[in-house]
C-alpha cells in the first residue's frame, strides 16, 4: 500500500506507543497535521506557544518516565521551541521533537519560514536528523526514540522537509529494535572498580551518599534506598534528585549546595568518602571547587563517562546504568562489616541542631516558606509539584518534603523561567489522578501565561501557587547581598490582577493577602478537583533564601538566616553566576 | 601537551560540524583538522591536533565518543603511532638563492611540483615538526604561501582504532 510521508510518520509514532503530541501547526507541517486528523490513537495538545509545547512534553516525560513528543513547524516554530529543548537537554530528559522544514529544493535559499533547525539545535540536543529520503522516515523515528530514551537520555530532533511528508512510498515497517554501531550506551559493570568502591565504603568512618537526578531518571530509587539503609549512611540529594530518597527519613540530610542545609554541606565538607550516585558535581552543588570535599575519596556512579572527572577529580569511577550498578554494589557489600560510623552521626546530629531551615514569622506578612509548608500539609506531601525558577523554586525544594521520585519537576540545569506552568500541564496529562501544583512567582508565571488557555481546552486542572512578592526575588536577593542594594530592574511594576486574569481564561482565581486565609484557600483550591485554580498569594517582599553559600565560598562557609544581615562575596565570587 | 586525536566518523551530512561544534562549544582548541573518506565508504577519518593538559584531552576524547556519529575516538599520542602531514610551499626564487633552496629541498626529501620563472612550489611530507623546521630554515621574505593538510596518523603495528 502506498502512503504519504506524513502518514508513515504518524503510523510510526503510533507504533512507538506515543499517547500525546504537544505542538502547534504551520505551513511546513500541514501534511502531518492532516495525517494526525485521520487517526484517534494519539491526542494532539494544541499549545499557545511552541516553548510551551517543549516544556509540556518535558513535564509529561519527567512525570511518566516516557519520552515527550513535540511537533512544530519550520522557522519560528522550531526557534520558539529551542529554549524548551535546551531545558530538557540540561536535565537529561527523553524527548523527540519533530520540526517541519521547507521543501528540500528550497533548503538554503532563505525560503519563507526557513531556518537551519539542525544547526540551531545542534548544541542542545543529544542528536538530530534531517530526513532527506522518504524511505528513511520509519527508521529515523526509531533511531530518534532509541537515542532519546537510552543511555543518558536527552532530546532528539527530526527535521522533515515538507516534500518528504507529501511524497508517496510503500508502507514502511516500524522496526522493533535498532542497532547503531556508533551508539552503544555503556552497560558493562567494572567488577574491579566495584571492589575498590566496596573497600572504600567499608573502611570509611565519615561516608555520605550524594544522589542526583540520575537516581530519578534511572529509576533507581529502590536501590538507592536499600544501599543507604543497609549501611545506615547519611544521604544528601541535589535539586534534581529530590524524592529518590524520602526527605522525611532520618538518614536524609536534605538538599546540598548553594541553598542546601547546613548539615548536608558540612557533612560533604568533612566526609572521607563521598558516594555520588547519578550526580554531576554542578557548580550550584560544589560551591568553590577548590574547597570541595577536601578529605574525601570520591566514588562516582554515572551512565555518562563525560560526567566523570569533568569538574572534580574522581577516585573510583563506576560507569554504567545507575540502577544496575547500585544493585551490583549492594550485592558486593552484602555481608561485609563496615567501620563504626556512630561518631560521624553524632557530629551530623550536632550540625542538625543549627536548624538551618528555621525562619522567623512576622505579624502581618505571609512568609513564602509558610506557603510551601502549608501546601505540603494540605496535599499530605503527595502532590506532583512543578516550579519555575527563582526564590520560590528554592523554597519549594527546601520545604516540600518529597518522598517519592518524579514528584518534583523543575528546570535545574538551564534554570528556565516559564517552565513550571506548561510542565504542570504535561505532568497532569501523564498522571491524571494525582494533584499537581505549580509553585511559581509573579515574574516567572508571566513568561508562559498563554498556556492557561491550553489548560482549559484539555482539562488539565492544576493549582497554581503564585508567591507574589512584587520582585524578581532571586535577582533582588543578589542585588541586596552583592550590589549594595541597588535594585536594578528587579522590581515588578504594573502587575496584572491575576485573579481576573485567571477568570478571563475560564479558571478560578483566589487572592490571598492574610496568613489566616492561606490554609482555607489551599484547601478550597484542591477541593475543586476539575478546575485550574490560580492562587495569587501576596508574600513578604524582602524575604531571602537561606541558608546560602555565597559564590566563591566553600561548603563549610555557609551563611544562615539571622546570622548575617549582609552576605559578602569576593571578586572571584562576583565573577561566578 | 600536543595530542593527536583520531576519529572514525559516520559518513553522514552534518557529522563534521558536530565535531567542530563540540570543540567550539566546550572551549577546546583545534590546532589542525583533517578529514577524508576511508576504504569503508560509510566511514570518514578525522584527525584533530589539540593542545591541552591530560584532563582536557581525556574530556575531549570522552565527549567525542559521546557524539552519536562517532564510532571511535582515540588519542593516538598515548600509543605508539605514525603521524604525517603534507605541505605545499610556494617560494620566490632567483639565481642567488636557487641552489641553496634545491639543497634544502633534497635534505628534507621534498619535491618541486611546479616551477615558473620566479617561483617553485614544493611538496613536503613528514612529521609536523620537520615541516616546521623546513619553513624556519627559509628566508621568510621568499615565502609566497603555505598550505598544510594538518596531521593524519595511525597506530603502529597490528593495533587500529
Amino acid at each position: 500500500m502506498m502512503l504519504n510521508g506524513a502518514e508513515i510518520l504518524t503510523n510510526s509514532l503510533i507504533e512507538e506507543g506515543v499517547e500525546y503530541i504537544f505542538g502547534f501547526p504551520g505551513g511546513a507541517v500541514l501534511h502531518i497535521y492532516d495525517a494526525l486528523n485521520a487517526q484517534d490513537k494519539m491526542t494532539h495538545v494544541l499549545v499557545r506557544h511552541e516553548q510551551g509545547a517543549a516544556h509540556a512534553a518535558d513535564g509529561y516525560a519527567r512525570a511518566s518516565g516516557k519520552p515527550g513528543v513535540v511537533l512544530v513547524t519550520s522557522g519560528p516554530g522550531i526557534t520558539n521551541a529551542v529554549t524548551g529543548i535546551a531545558t530538557a537537554y540540561m536535565d537529561s530528559i527523553p524527548m523527540v521533537i519533530i520540526s517541519g522544514q521547507v521543501p528540500s529544493p528550497l533548503i538554503g535559499n532563505d525560503a519563507f519560514q526557513e531556518v537551519d533547525a539542525v544547526g540551531i539545535t545542534r548544541s542542545c540536543v543529544k542528536h538530530n536528523f534531517l530526513i532527506k529520503d522518504i524511505s528513511q522516515i520509519a527508521v529515523t523515528l526509531k533511531k530518534a526514540f532509541h537515542i532519546a530514551t537510552t543511555g543518558r537520555p536527552g532530546p532528539v530532533l527530526i527535521d522533515i522537509p515538507k516534500d518528504i511528508t507529501i511524497g508517496l512510498s510503500e508502507n514502511q515497517v516500524y522496526p522493533n529494535t535498532i542497532d547503531l554501531r556508533s551508539y552503544k550506551p555503556h552497560n558493562d559493570i567494572d567488577k574491579e572498580q566495584i571492589n575498590k568502591a566496596v573497600e572504600s565504603i567499608i573502611s570509611s568512618t565519615k561516608p555520605i551518599v550524594y544522589s542526583g537526578g540520575g537516581s530519578v531518571i534511572g529509576n533507581a530509587a529502590s536501590e538507592l534506598r536499600k544501599l543507604t539503609r543497609d549501611l545506615g549512611l547519611p544521604i544528601t540529594q541535589t535539586l534534581m534528585g529530590l524524592g529518590a530518597y524520602p526527605a522525611n527519613d532520618e538518614l536524609s540530610l536534605g538538599m546540598l549546595g548553594m541553598h542546601g542545609t547546613y548539615e548536608a554541606n558540612m557533612a560533604m565538607h568533612h566526609s572521607d568518602c563521598v558516594i555520588a550516585v547519578g550526580a554531576r558535581f554542578d557548580d550550584r552543588v560544589t560551591a568553590n571547587i577548590e574547597k570541595f570535599c577536601p578529605n574525601a575519596e570520591i566514588i562516582q556512579l554515572d551512565i555518562d563517562p563525560t560526567s566523570i572527572g569533568k569538574n572534580v577529580a574522581v577516585d573510583i569511577a563506576l560507569v554504567g546504568d545507575v540502577k544496575a550498578t547500585l544493585k551490583e554494589l549492594i550485592r558486593a557489600l552484602n555481608g561485609r562489616s563496615k567501620s563504626d560510623i556512630s561518631k560521624w552521626w553524632s557530629q551530623i546530629n550536632d550540625w542538625r541542631k543549627k536548624k538551618s531551615l528555621d525562619y522567623k514569622k512576622e505579624e502581618g506578612v505571609i512568609k513564602p516558606q509558610t506557603v510551601i509548608e502549608t501546601l505540603y500539609d494540605v496535599t499530605k506531601g503527595e502532590a506532583i509539584v512543578t516550579s519555575d525558577v527563582g526564590q520560590h523554586q528554592m523554597w519549594a525544594a527546601q520545604y516540600y518534603l518529597f518522598d517519592e521520585p518524579r514528584r518534583w519537576i523543575n528546570s535545574g540545569g538551564l534554570g528556565t523561567m516559564g517552565f513550571g506552568l506548561p510542565a504542570a500541564m504535561g505532568a497532569k496529562l501523564a498522571v491524571p489522578d494525582r494533584d499537581v501544583a505549580c509553585v511559581t512567582g509573579e515574574g516567572s508565571i508571566q513568561m508562559m501565561l498563554q498556556e492557561l488557555s491550553t489548560m482549559l481546552q484539555y482539562s488539565t486542572p492544576v493549582k497554581i501557587v503564585n508567591l507574589n512578592n512584587r520582585y524578581l526575588g532571586m535577582v533582588r536577593q543578589w542585588q541586596e547581598f552583592f550590589y549594595e542594594k541597588r535594585y536594578s530592574m528587579s522590581y515588578m511594576d504594573a502587575l496584572p490582577d491575576f485573579v481576573k486574569l485567571a477568570e478571563s481564561f475560564g479558571h478560578v482565581g483566589i487572592l490571598v493577602e492574610k496568613e489566616s486565609d492561606l490554609r482555607p484557600a489551599l484547601v478550597e483550591a484542591f477541593k475543586l478537583k476539575d478546575r485550574t485554580v490560580f492562587l495569587d498569594i501576596i508574600t513578604d517582599q524582602k524575604e531571602n533564601v537561606y541558608p546560602m553559600i555565597p559564590s566563591g565560598a566553600g561548603h563549610h562557609e555557609m551563611l544562615l538566616a539571622g546570622e548575617d544581615d549582609m552576605v559578602s562575596t569576593n571578586d572571584e565570587g562576583l565573577n561566578l553566576v | 601537551m600536543r595530542h593527536i586525536v583520531s576519529i572514525m566518523l559516520e559518513n553522514e551530512s552534518g557529522a563534521l560540524s558536530r565535531v567542530a561544534g563540540l570543540f567550539s562549544a566546550r572551549g577546546f582548541n583545534i590546532e589542525s583538522l583533517n578529514v577524508a573518506p576511508t576504504n569503508d565508504e560509510t566511514l570518514s577519518r578525522m584527525t584533530i591536533v589539540s593542545i591541552g593538559d591530560d584532563n582536557i584531552i581525556e574530556q575531549i576524547v570522552k565527549q567525542l565518543n559521546k557524539l552519536v556519529d562517532v564510532v571511535t575516538a582515540t588519542d593516538l599520542t598515548s600509543y605508539e603511532h605514525i603521524e604525517r602531514e603534507l605541505m605545499l610551499v610556494k617560494l620566490s626564487i632567483n639565481q642567488d638563492n636557487q641552489a641553496d633552496i634545491i639543497k634544502q629541498i633534497d635534505y628534507f626529501s621534498g619535491k618541486i611540483v611546479d616551477a615558473s620563472e620566479d617561483t617553485y612550489t614544493i611538496e613536503l611530507a613528514g612529521q609536523s615538526k620537520s615541516l616546521d623546521a623546513f619553513i624556519e630554515l627559509l628566508d621568510e621574505s621568499l615565502i609566497i604561501e603555505v598550505s598544510r593538510t594538518g596531521v593524519t596518523g595511525v597506530l603502529k603495528g597490528t593495533n587500529n582504532n
